[in-house]
Formats: structure tokens, sequence, C-alpha cells
């Protein structure tokens, strides 16, 4: 039977405290915090940060497909499923795409994948939901939104959880959307969106499959539903007949904020965390229609290791001082900069295999590793003597380091880095997601794949490092 | 192998007013070094066979034959990063060793007050930058990676930059052609603004408009020209294979193209102590953590002993070797071609005891080296020069 064979999710460091936004509009206060992805992330970057958390101990050349989910994938024309494919470092053959423009795209691809596997033409499919929606500049959804993602590893052996029934329906209402060229969501007035949007469709699902399946309520541990918000969130699971206390998942709200396409998926992982083998859970999710799924935990779950999920990111965190950072980290304000940034198409496919999928060159003369990938080896001069090796997953220390506050950055000062990889090779990398007053030399880092600059309208990413995420 | 040693002479020497000259074209500055290089050799234009121009900025020989009206003659542009000005004169010296040529003119310049916005920009060549792993930070930026790498390894301080510094504005303070001429005080250098942590103002040289010529002819012409004219001792460049960021090997505590570069220098010339037989060093101090690590790689002192030299003044004017009489780059900023040729035109008139200010003469000068290196620490490409006393 096909189900869930592993999982992973990433929050940004980068918290703003609601608050703050509300003391430059007013308006509708929301309580709590939602994170914000740094000035280099965005649904690509955090895409593959919860692929990878999800893949760790998984071989990588198993995966077929590769399901990216998103309302803010970068480019209108052009994948971006490849991409994060490429930066997870997944075989060519693998089955890629885009599910977009609905928040309800990350329980679609699901759905989609766990089809593939049904019909036998996968084995296994990653689905990475992430999205890094801008609410209107003044309007609650600027404060509820937040930025985040999620991965599931679906497949039919060694699962954690079956799916064992399913449900869908489409429906045509105006709730939110955006625009070719819109930066920020639009939306209806809540009242009519939240009645004949949220809570009728997901109650239709709900109602469906648990006649279907003949369940009630009272037969799952959990029941994550898609929060609109903190208190809807409550007032959807009153209506199915929910315990608030005991079985509704906790939606996240007031410390991540609505996280988009992510959102249900993360409350999913968040949910599996603690899930014990045997639980029932129910998935619910909102977008165009609803999606419903029923889940049951196996045994599998016990022998499936700790993974970075909700739990690891959480509480690691840094606090955004300002209204002003958030618009900056969102490329809402720019400063004046002059950098001889250059884009190159040829370059960057040429390079890719080093510059996207973070592959080296062990030497197999000298055993030392080049990176990026050369010709001659540096250390020993053999030519074309190399086996690759994959990096991203490397831990490294920090061996100079400097602060430059000349070169532009929407986060200054650039934090300009040599590391040198624990089981041999050095790396040439800003660092992100620090405190420049804690940089220090030797300190362990990590790396992290970002944007980098845009140039032609050609967005370029790269890996940076960064600190090791404490709580 | 053979010797070059005293075999090519400098006979005529020019330089412009270093500064924002905006003002002036570059093709500006090339007449008013050029034309005080032709007054000093007593030649004019039409007796130039060959010429070398020395610029990154510009391309081809014509970036000397437009501005001087040359006639036709051949005209090799050279770039080579930071060591281009000394490139120049390389060229011309193999030339007339080769006897292809009799009298030959070399001019470095820059004009990088155009662009709009102040520094150099990344240094990188059209074609040659990557769109994310050349361009991760500025030239302050990288070199500030050693100098964190080098206080943790050797315990010097913030302090020991700052009187480097201190040292080449006192320096350039007293040199007319400069553009910073500003004594600054150990307290102002401490306090100034962070450009690239622990890079402060005051430890990056400025961003300058400048040219700088020289006439060359084989040394037994020279005399039909001048009396006083100097000769080519040495010249070396060590290009490094460019691994420093990328190999573990490199230590970034020391300036391994410079060292190597020097290694040229030193058998060609014969030296066997540069710390009683250099008079005077102008090295490539754009940073003052470059001319930190020149002390050691030019063997002046052991690797990690520099900031003893520092304390003790063994670098000032009246120390034991003057490191940038003339200023340095830090008062000269770095019009890229021109900083070798004019490193060199300081070496001519301080042994020729032309330096204009009585203040700044050094006594007795016979031996000096030009110095540039350019690129990313660990990823230098190196350009020496020893000159001096003919005989010597």
């Amino acid at each position: 039977m096909a189900g869930i064979v592993s999982y992973g999710a990433y929050i940004p460091i980068y918290r703003l405290d609601r608050g703050l936004i509300w003391q430059v509009w007013g308006r509708i206060p929301v309580a709590g915090e939602k994170a914000v992805a740094n000035f280099d992330e965005g649904s690509v970057t955090m895409a593959v940060e919860a692929g990878n958390n999800c893949l760790q101990g998984f071989d990588r050349d198993e995966v077929d497909g590769l399901f990216l989910a998103s309302t803010t994938t970068p480019y209108k024309e052009k994948q971006c499923a490849n991409l994060v494919a490429e930066a997870l470092d997944l075989k060519r053959g693998t089955m890629t795409a885009d599910f977009t423009n609905s928040i309800r795209a990350g329980t679609i691809a699901t759905r989609t994948a766990l089809d593939a596997i049904a019909a036998g033409t996968a084995k296994k499919v990653l689905v990475v939901a992430a999205d890094c929606r801008i609410g209107h500049p003044s309007t609650e959804y600027e404060q509820s939104f937040g930025d985040g993602s999620a991965a599931l590893l679906l497949g039919n052996s060694d699962i954690i959880a079956s799916v064992d029934g399913s449900h869908t329906h489409y429906d045509d209402i105006l709730d939110f959307w955006r625009l070719d060229g819109d930066t920020f969501v639009r939306s209806w007035e809540d009242r009519f969106i939240i009645n004949h949007g949220y809570i009728d469709n997901i109650q239709e699902a709900v109602k469906d499959i648990t006649q279907k399946y003949g369940l009630t309520p009272s037969d799952f541990s959990k029941a994550v539903l898609y929060a609109y918000d903190g208190r809807r969130h409550l007032q959807l699971a009153r209506r199915l007949n929910f315990d608030a206390n005991t079985q509704l998942q906790d939606n996240m709200f007031s410390t991540v904020g609505n996280t988009g396409a992510a959102y249900t998926l993360m409350m999913l992982v968040a949910a599996l965390e603690e899930a014990k083998a045997g639980e029932k859970i129910l998935v619910a999710n909102y977008g165009d229609g609803a999606d419903a799924f029923i889940l049951t935990v196996t045994e599998g779950i016990a022998r499936l290791g700790d993974r970075r999920a909700i739990k690891y990111h959480l509480p690691s965190k840094l606090p955004l001082p300002s209204y002003d950072s958030y618009l900056r980290y969102r490329g809402l304000i720019q400063g004046y900069a002059f950098f001889e940034n250059q884009s190159s198409a040829t370059i960057s496919w040429r390079d890719r295999r080093w510059n996207i999928n973070c592959r080296g060159e062990k030497c197999l003369v000298c055993g030392n590793i080049n990176f990026p990938t050369q010709k001659i080896c540096m250390y020993c001069q053999s030519k074309d003597q190399f086996e690759e090796v994959r990096l991203s997953d490397r831990k490294a220390k920090l061996f100079t380091y400097s602060k430059d506050f000349l070169g532009p950055s929407l986060d200054s000062p650039i934090i300009l880095c040599i590391l040198d990889f624990d089981e041999g090779g050095r790396f040439y990398a800003q660092m992100t997601d620090r405190d420049p007053d804690k940089v220090e030399d030797g300190m362990p880092v990590e790396l992290t794949f970002r944007w980098m600059h845009s140039e032609r309208g050609i967005r370029n990413y790269y890996w940076k490092c960064r600190p090791l995420r404490v709580a | 192998m053979e010797s070059i040693k005293d075999k090519v002479a400098i006979v005529g020497m020019g330089c412009s007013k270093f500064g924002e000259r905006w003002d002036c074209s570059a093709w500006d500055l090339v007449v008013e070094a050029a034309y005080e290089a032709f007054e000093d050799a007593g030649v004019g234009p039409k007796d130039i066979q060959a010429a070398w121009s020395g610029t990154v900025g510009f391309t081809s020989g014509q970036s000397l034959s437009y501005p001087l009206k040359l006639d036709y003659i051949p005209i090799t542009r050279v770039e080579n990063l930071c060591g281009t000005g000394l490139e120049t004169v390389r060229g011309a010296t193999y030339a007339l060793i080769a006897k292809a040529y009799d009298l030959v003119l070399c001019v470095g310049f820059e004009k990088t007050k155009d662009r709009g916005v102040g520094g150099l920009g990344s240094g990188e060549p059209m074609g040659g930058v990557h769109p994310v792993f050349g361009i991760q930070g500025t030239p302050p930026g990288r070199y500030a990676m050693a100098a964190t790498k080098y206080f943790s390894v050797y315990g010097a301080e913030k302090k020991h930059l700052a009187m480097i510094s201190v040292k080449s504005h006192y320096n350039g303070a007293r040199n007319p052609k400069a553009h910073l001429r500003r004594e600054v005080t150990l307290e102002q250098v401490l306090g100034a603004p962070i450009i690239a942590w622990p890079l402060g103002l005051f430890d990056c040289c400025g961003v300058t408009d400048g040219a700088a010529a020289a006439i060359l002819c084989r040394t037994e012409d020279a005399p039909k020209f001048r009396k006083d004219y100097i000769t080519v001792k040495a010249l070396g460049n060590s290009a490094g294979p460019g691994c420093g960021k990328m190999m573990t090997t490199y230590d970034w505590v020391h300036w391994e193209e410079t060292y190597r570069a020097t290694q040229q220098v030193y058998q060609q010339a014969g030296i066997k102590d540069p710390r009683k037989e250099i008079d005077l060093v102008e090295c490539h101090d754009c940073f003052s953590i470059a001319e930190l690590m020149c002390y050691e790689a030019m063997g002046f002192c052991e690797r990690g002993t520099a900031k003893n030299d520092i304390e003790a003044g063994t670098f000032a004017m009246d120390g034991e070797v003057a490191f940038n009489a003339g200023g340095g780059l830090k008062s000269f900023g770095h019009p890229v071609g021109a900083s070798g040729v004019r490193e060199i035109y300081e070496i001519y008139k301080q042994i020729q005891g032309k330096a204009e200010e009585p203040s700044r003469q050094l006594k007795n000068v016979e031996l000096g080296i030009a110095h540039n290196q350019g690129g990313h620490p660990g990823t230098f490409i190196c350009s020496m020069g020893i000159f001096g006393l003919p005989g010597r």
C-alpha cells in the first residue's frame, strides 16, 4: 500500500513580531510572530531545505519523481521543480513537475504522487511544498502569512503511514488571487470566503471521506486541518466535531503563520513527529476546492530516525528587529547597489554539477577534494582523474572570514568565508542566517542553497554556509 | 638562462598628479606622464621605436598611439591585474635585450573615476566572471579574511595595521604627487568606520586616477641621455594557480605568489640579505594587511614577527628599510595600470636625489623594489622588479 516513507520540513530562522507590523499600520492586530524567509530565501530554496531534510538517510537514486508545490515559484515560464531536483542531487530520470497557482497545490501533488505510485510508474516520489506569499501591506494577511516548507517522501515500501483513502473536489471561488505581476495577494471580504470557501469546502471533503470509509471524528487521533488563521481554525474544528485540545493538530499560526501551499503539509509533518503506530490521522486541505486523506501510522514510524522538521526548526530563531527589515528581506525596499553581478545561462548550465548539485571531485590519485571542479587536480596536478562527491550535506568548519560592509547586500555586512569540510575540501562562500557578532574562527557550519542575485531576469542560485541552527 | 641584471636602463620618467582627476580623461593623464618622461630623457615621441601600454580598463596599443599620436610604431597593450604597470617594463626590457629596438616607452595608467560609484569594482574581466563563484565580496572583504586569520594565528592586532597606515599617510603627506596628503593619527585610524572588518577606512587605499611613464634603452646607450640613469636589476612574476580559496593547504597568513616572485628577483639581483641590501621598497599596500604580509613574504622579517618590526619602526622613512616612502597605494590610490610604473618613479627619483620635497628625500638610496600583487588572496598574480644604481 502507498503511503509516506519519510518527511522533512523547514522554517526560516527569522521571525517577525506581528506587533511591529501593527505598530506601523494599526487596523486589525494579529497575535504572535511569523516566520520570515531571509532575503536570500524563497520557495525554491526552502523546498530544497525541506527536501534535503526529508531525504537524509535515503538513497537519492531511488527517487523517481519530484513534485514542487508552491504559489510563489519565481519563474512564470520555466520549471522550478527541475532546479529543486538538481539542488537535491536527484538522478536525471526523475520526473519533475511544478504544482502551482493554488494553496491546495501541496495535497494535489501528494495525491498525484500517490496515484503514480499506485499505477506503478514510480516507486518513490518526493513532494516538496514551499511558499513565501506577501500579504498586502496594512492588511491582516501581511501579519498572518508566514514562510516555510514541508516535504513528504511517498512510496509503497518501508512506509511510516499508509494512505487509506482520499477525497478531492474543486470549487471555483475568488477568495485569494494574484494576477501576473502582482506582488501582493488580493482577497475578497473574509466573512464570505470563510463561510463559502474555507469552511464549506473542508466540511464537504471531511463529510465525504469519513462517510466513504465508515469513520467518525472520534476514530482519529489527529485532525490536520488547513488553518485560515488561529480563530477560524478552531471554528472549523468545532463544526467538524473535533476536540480542539486533543485532536486538532496545532496550527503554528502564532509562531510561523499561514504558509500557503506548504501549510497543511507542515502541520502533517508536525503530527507525524508525534505519531505512534496504529493512530489514524485525518488530513484536509483547502484551496480552490478541498482534498482529504485518511492516514494510518505504521510500525515503521519508530524506525525512521530523527529528522529536521518542525520540532527542529521552530525554536531555532533570530528576531527581525523591525518592520523595515521585513520589507528589505522581501525586496519591497531596496538600497542603492552597484555591483557587477552577471548572469550567464551558458556558464550556469555548464557548471550546474557544482553550482547547483554541489558536487565536488575527489581526486582518484591523491584523494583530495577539488571544488569547484577542475580538469587538473589542484593538489597533485593529475589530469581528469576524479570521481564526483556530493558536498551539500557535509559538515564544515569556518577557516577564516571577514565582514564586508562595502559589498552591497540586502543584509549587510556580507560575511565572506573560507570553510574546510571535516572530510576534506575547501569551500568559498558567504555566510547567511547569522548574527555578525557571533561569527568566529573554527565555528561549525553547514551549506544551504540560496539565491545570490538576479540580472537580466535570471535568478542565480548557489550555496552559502550558515551556523548550525540551535534553539 | 642569462642574467638581465644591468642590461637595461631607465633614462626618463614621468608621473601625473594622482587624484580624482574629474577634469581629465585617461588620454590626458597619459600625455601628462609621457611628456614629463620625454622632457626628462630629452627625447620626443618620434624617437620612440616601440611602446608598451599598461592598463586594465582600455584595450589595444591604440591606448597609447591615439593619445600620444605615435607614428605607426609597434605598441603592445599588457594587462596582468595589479601587476600591469610592471609588466610593461618587463616586456620592454626583454625587447631591448633582444636588440629588437633601441629606445622604448612604457606607460601605465588608469581612469577609475568615470564609473559613477566608488571602489575599483570586482577587478575581474568580462567573460571570466562566474555568475555566483567569482564575486562574493569586495576586494577589502577578501583581504580582510587574511587579516582575521593572521590575527588569530600570530596575535597581531588592528593596532599593528593602523601603525602601517599612519606611517604611509605620513610619507604621502610629503609627496606632492600623492592623492591623499594628510597625516592621520593612530586614534583616527582605529576609530574610522569599518569597511570590511577588521579593515577600517584608513586600512584601505584610495580610488584614484593616474598615469606614469618610463623611457628605457640598453645600458650602453644610457649615457647618451643622462648621467643619473638607473638600471633594471631583476624582474620577477609569479602567477598563482589560483587555488588558495579552494585548497585546504593554503593557510591565509602568507602571500605565496609574492614569496615566489621575491625568490626570482633576489636570485637575479644576487640579494642575500634584503634587510641590509635593499634601501627602499614600494610595495602593494592596497590594504594595510597586504603590506604587513609583504614584510614577511619578501624576507624582511620572519613569518609571524612583522608586528615587532612595526612597533620598532623598522619600515618607516627613517627606519632600516623604507617601505612605501612615496606614500604607497595608501596615499596614491591604485589606478591599476599606473601603480607599478609609479613605484619605479619613486625609486628613480629617490636614487637621483630628486624627491622634490626635501623632508622626504632618503639618503644613499642604491637599490629599490617595486612590487604589485593582484587578484584574490590565495589567488594572486605578483609582479616585482629591483631597480638601482648601475653596477650596484
